[in-house]
């Protein structure tokens, strides 16, 4: 378990740090806290010729709340996140995703961006990304562009990242008044990736009746799978729910499989016990007073 | 007087070092050392048709490459059948490195050595091998079906197969008034310790001398086994097992391929090599336990009273059987717990399949065995509709009945034969601990708000502080530092604390004053090793039994000193003194120096013991013929029988009724090991087992496909419980001395994790009234079953 010989760059600035991205082109893989990088190299289940550490890069580390986002720079971390008190009281959703994700050491390193950049299908902040219509920044020597979840979460630990890119910042859109959100997830040992899980944000009316409602799950397909419920909830009242329509719709929607951990049945079918209770927890939320 | 330290709370004192990262493992030595990578298989059985160098030989910083072929003729011999045994008819063990043949993934085909382990895993990428897949037999039952072989010339696959009974156990379940009888799985885990495995060579050329680091729970038997395949004298070669970082059994094996190729390799190049072991290597290539399928029948009374027991079962050894048949003899004696059984017989066949090895993890064959005998209980209170404790305690063996033979062979080919302890006493300060009369309103209160708790409970019989034999060495330095060695290693025991406590009671010093080496052959030569809950008992007296030397010695030294009779004196705070009259006295180290005659004063101290300072007896000789100069003894202990512990575990758990996920929300702990040496020591070892038994009840697994590839060969896949898993346990320690040694003490390195799968296995069962017959299991398969039994219902 050693990796590869490979390049090593720890460029200073974000200009230099495109250069070295361009002039690598397809043998550059950027570096940020390496939780699930590092592994792969030492398994040589990836052998790049270059790494592209941003650690060292002045700047990417801001974490930037205004009325309508949060915005997340590439060197964040999880814990960073985590803590953001101002991030986390915008959408608490952030807060309570991050509660799952990992271990304390990995969180301390690992960043919210590059676990998005990873893409692995039942990573939390992917599904949390697609579930408020957020998107990633992404910049190369060339120029900037940026990409919706949809565009950007292409596949099991596949994300749309094109060579001499570099992801330099997510989105995520902040809910509007009236919306609670949870995050419920089941892992075989706390911290592990779930066997499956869901974020759902739901969003009342005046009269505290369901006016919009969605979810995102994640280890039950190939990326976080959405499932629009406002179709099956709409119109009901926060404090008696009734959630079975809309765990049929998902359990129909999602696409998991059997694996040593679980079958495809038992996520299946835990993906929906995880969604009515989430649905509650939000549609309370929501009824406290949201945001999110 | 000192307080007496034996059965005192001592703080560990290795701990201060080893939570400072002052530890010396394997891999901290040997900085400038070759490190050597391994060409292992990718296929469970293969031929091998051909090996391809080429573009290895190109890689910068490779040394050497070797196979088979290049091997000297001894090297070319199997590996031991260490422990052999009358009953294994078709043995296999493995080559150092594979001899046209792969029997599972993970076998050592080919070893680089290269100038550090990174180019060596470079080398390793590019040598081609070229195979002939042969059909893969995974699973007890397909080997045991025999549609393919293992081995060419073992078509049955069978290795071994034993019976062993007691009176006749099938009449008497004929004739019972109850009969039942049922198949019971256990699936395959491993020791996985923190540290994975590690050797270190350096061969001396200027002294001819091999010295080998190795993490290993037998380092005198490794020094023997490499001493025969290179043909050196023991003289040549001196073991050491440094700090370890866990072994938990798996590195009592030995000696692995590695073990004897990295000192081989050394020798011939001339450098230092070693080997460090990585955790996905550690995964196929390190040997594994547990998986066993079995086969009940029990008949029983109206009160539950067990007239006969027939077990049949089937052991997977995977793919050779390096260590006999110690797994399943264990589990087929052990099976029987604290139970009278007048009837019994059982019968197995040790299989092999292409797998990795399986030779003991902590527990041995026991847990497997507490599985069977306390599902069997379960099962037969269920069909009565009895407590599932007044079932247990009818079937006690009663204190007044012990010592009991029950007529079996035990592991060491020795009277299985129970020498102590209280069963019922058990049981009851469990019932308490764990308020088991009081569960059922705790049931009924959860059952208001929704939730499912279930409770259970299983106990066991260990036999620990199996022979042969061990040694100690106790010696008092002239400066007062009493210096202790035994031959046994260790693995985070926490020896050199209660090794110490021994010592110290027995000369009166400051526990502070006493170190202990172990597991090393420079310091103590012979040993047998660290397993079987053994180091205690067997170490732990052959201490005592040596310091008690050392003690009549100064006794009898400082007796002629001080003039006074040697009944009238006594060790005490580093001293020889006088009962009652504590200012006469005479300091250990003084007379440690007296002990020693001297014709030279290198130091003030060593005055008193020259030739003029200390005239004597002119007509005697300095030495007399029936003493030897120096404080110190040797001595070893050597018991007939193991003795024998017991204890009993509780467990109430949670599940959640919707998605079956399992939580051990209470465990309660029950433990007899006769005298306790240090009862921090001993809940350790308890709290470590219950962590281990709860991995293997609900998380743990070696998950192998039918092709015999292992799909988990990870620590993200292969779940071992973090602390989150882990329950906080309650413990009440029983003191039943055993009679059997002059410590009265009882091995108590594997009891905790004995009863884990039994008892989860049990109050899952009582949760959910689905019958549970395999363990580990998933919150995923408990749904299954739940969800199965809800249709067959309906």
């Amino acid at each position: 378990m050693k990796p590869s010989a490979f390049a090593y760059h720890a460029p200073h600035s974000l200009e230099a740090a495109l250069d070295t991205l361009a002039e690598l082109g397809e043998d550059g893989k950027v570096l940020a806290g390496g939780q699930s990088l590092v592994p792969l190299l030492n398994m040589r289940l990836a052998a790049p010729a270059a790494l592209v550490d941003l650690a060292r890069i002045d700047g990417l580390d801001t974490v930037e709340v205004t009325d309508r986002e949060v915005r997340v720079d590439a060197r964040v971390t999880h814990e960073r996140l985590r803590t953001h008190v101002a991030a986390t009281d915008a959408i608490p959703l952030l807060r309570e995703a991050l509660d799952w994700v990992a271990h304390p050491v990995i969180r301390n390193r690992g960043t919210a961006l590059g676990s998005i950049v990873h893409a692995d299908p039942a990573g939390e902040l992917p599904a949390v990304l697609a579930l408020l219509g957020g998107h990633v920044e992404l910049a190369s020597a060339p120029g900037r562009r940026t990409a919706t979840a949809d565009d950007y979460l292409v596949g099991p630990l596949e994300s749309d990242t094109r060579p001499g890119e570099l992801a330099t910042a997510v989105v995520f859109p902040r809910p509007e008044p009236g919306t609670g959100s949870a995050f419920d997830e089941l892992a075989r040992r706390h911290g592990d990736y779930a066997l499956a899980g869901v974020g759902v944000t739901v969003t009342l009316d005046d009269d505290r009746k369901v006016r919009r409602a969605d979810a995102a799950f994640i280890g039950v397909g190939a990326t976080p799978i959405q499932v629009p419920l406002t179709d099956a909830l709409a119109g009901q009242a926060s404090d008696a729910l009734e959630p079975d329509d809309a765990i049929d719709l998902a359990r129909s929607t999602i696409d998991p499989e059997d694996d040593i951990h679980a079958t495809a049945r038992y996520r299946r079918h835990l993906a929906g016990v995880l969604l009515g209770r989430a649905l509650q927890t939000a549609a309370a939320r929501a009824a406290a007073g949201g945001t999110a | 007087m000192t307080t007496k330290l034996v059965g005192a709370p001592v703080a560990r004192s290795e701990d201060p070092r080893l939570l400072r990262g002052e530890g010396r493992y394997v891999d901290d030595l040997g900085q400038d050392a070759y490190e050597v990578a391994v060409v292992r298989s990718p296929h469970a059985h293969a031929r091998i048709e051909r090996i391809d160098l080429d573009a290895a030989l190109e890689v910068d910083g490779l040394i050497s490459i070797y196979i088979f072929e290049d091997l000297p003729q001894r090297l070319q011999e199997p590996l031991p059948l260490l422990i052999p045994h009358p009953a294994i008819s078709h043995g296999r063990t493995q080559y150092v490195l594979a001899n046209g043949e792969v029997n599972h993934v993970g076998e050592a085909i080919a070893l680089v050595v290269a100038e550090d382990r990174y180019a060596a895993e470079d080398a390793v990428e590019r040598i081609l091998v070229e195979y002939e897949p042969l059909p893969a037999v995974v699973g007890p039952e397909l080997a045991r079906d025999a549609e393919h072989a293992v081995h060419d010339d073992i078509p049955s696959n069978v290795a071994a197969h034993l019976e062993q009974t007691i009176g006749d156990a099938p009449s008497a379940i004929a004739d019972a008034p109850h009969r039942l009888s049922f198949r019971l799985d256990i699936e395959r885990s491993a020791s996985t310790p923190m540290e994975t495995r590690g050797t270190y060579a350096r061969w001396d050329a200027d002294d001819q001398r091999l010295r080998l680091y190795s993490s290993t729970q037998a380092p005198t038997s490794v020094r023997a086994a490499v001493a025969a395949y290179l043909e050196l004298d023991l003289a040549q070669v001196e073991c050491i097992a440094p700090d370890i970082g866990g072994g938990f059994g798996v590195k009592i094996m030995h000696p692995w391929p590695e073990e004897i190729l990295v000192p081989w390799v050394a020798k011939v190049l001339g450098h230092d090599v070693k080997f460090t072991e990585d955790r996905r290597e550690h995964f196929v290539s390190a040997n594994h336990e547990r998986s066993q399928v079995q086969w009940i029948e029990v008949g029983f009374d109206d009160d539950g009273r067990i007239l006969g027991l027939d077990v049949e079962f089937v052991h997977d050894h995977g793919a050779y059987i390096p260590y006999g048949l110690i797994v399943p003899i264990i589990t087929s004696t052990q099976l029987i717990g604290p139970y009278k059984l007048e009837n019994y017989r059982v019968t197995f066949d040790s299989v092999y399949t292409n797998t990795t090895p399986v030779t003991p993890y902590r527990g041995a064959g026991r847990p497997q065995g507490c599985f069977a005998m306390e599902r069997t209980i379960d099962r037969v209170a269920a069909h009565l509709g009895k407590d599932r404790t007044e079932v247990r305690a009818v079937n006690f063996l009663q204190p007044e009945e012990l010592p009991y033979d029950f007529g079996l062979m035990f592991q060491d080919g020795r009277a299985y034969r129970y020498d102590s302890g209280d069963f019922p006493g058990s049981l009851a300060a469990l019932k308490e601990l764990v308020d088991w009369d009081g569960f059922a309103q705790r049931r009924a209160a959860a059952q208001a708000e929704g939730r499912l708790l279930g409770i259970g409970m299983a106990a066991y019989v260990e036999g620990t502080g199996v022979g042969p034999y061990e040694g100690g060495h106790v010696l008092v330095e002239p400066n007062g530092t009493v210096q202790v060695s035994t031959g046994l290693s260790t693995q985070g025991q926490g020896h050199q604390t209660s090794f110490a406590q021994i010592a110290a009671d027995e000369l009166g010093v400051d526990v502070a004053d006493v170190k202990v080496v172990t597991g090393d052959t420079r310091r103590f030569p012979y040993a047998v090793g660290t397993f079987a809950s053994r180091a205690a008992v067997m170490s732990g007296n052959a201490i005592h039994l040596a310091a008690r030397k050392v003690r009549e010695k100064a006794l009898r030294i400082a007796s002629e000193a001080l003039e006074v009779d040697a009944q009238d004196l006594e060790l005490a705070e580093g001293q020889v003194r006088v009962k009652g009259s504590p200012d006469t006295a005479i300091d250990l180290n003084v007379v440690a120096t007296m002990s020693n005659p001297l014709r030279y004063a290198f130091d003030e101290a060593a005055r008193i013991a020259t030739q003029f300072a200390q005239p004597g007896d002119p007509d005697a000789p300095p030495v007399a013929d029936d003493d030897a100069p120096g404080l110190e003894a040797t001595d070893y202990y050597s018991p007939t029988q193991s003795t024998f512990a017991n204890g009993m575990h509780a467990v109430e758990v949670e599940v959640d009724p919707d998605t079956s996920d399992i939580t051990v929300q209470r465990y309660a702990v029950v433990h007899d090991c006769g005298t306790l040496l240090n009862p921090t020591i001993v809940k350790g070892q308890v709290l470590g087992g219950v962590a281990q038994g709860v991995g293997g009840a609900l998380y743990e697994r070696m998950a192998y496909d039918e092709h015999g590839q292992l799909q988990n060969a990870s620590f993200m896949d292969f779940l071992m419980p973090y602390a989150t898993e882990v329950p906080s346990v309650d413990i009440d320690h029983l003191e039943t001395p055993s009679p059997l040694n002059p410590l009265g003490i009882k091995g108590a390195g594997e009891a905790g994790v004995i009863p884990g799968s039994a008892a989860i296995a049990a109050a899952i069962e009582d949760a959910t009234g689905i019958t549970i017959d395999a363990m580990p299991i998933t919150p995923s398969q408990l749904h299954d079953r739940r969800l199965a039994a809800a249709s067959s219902t309906s």
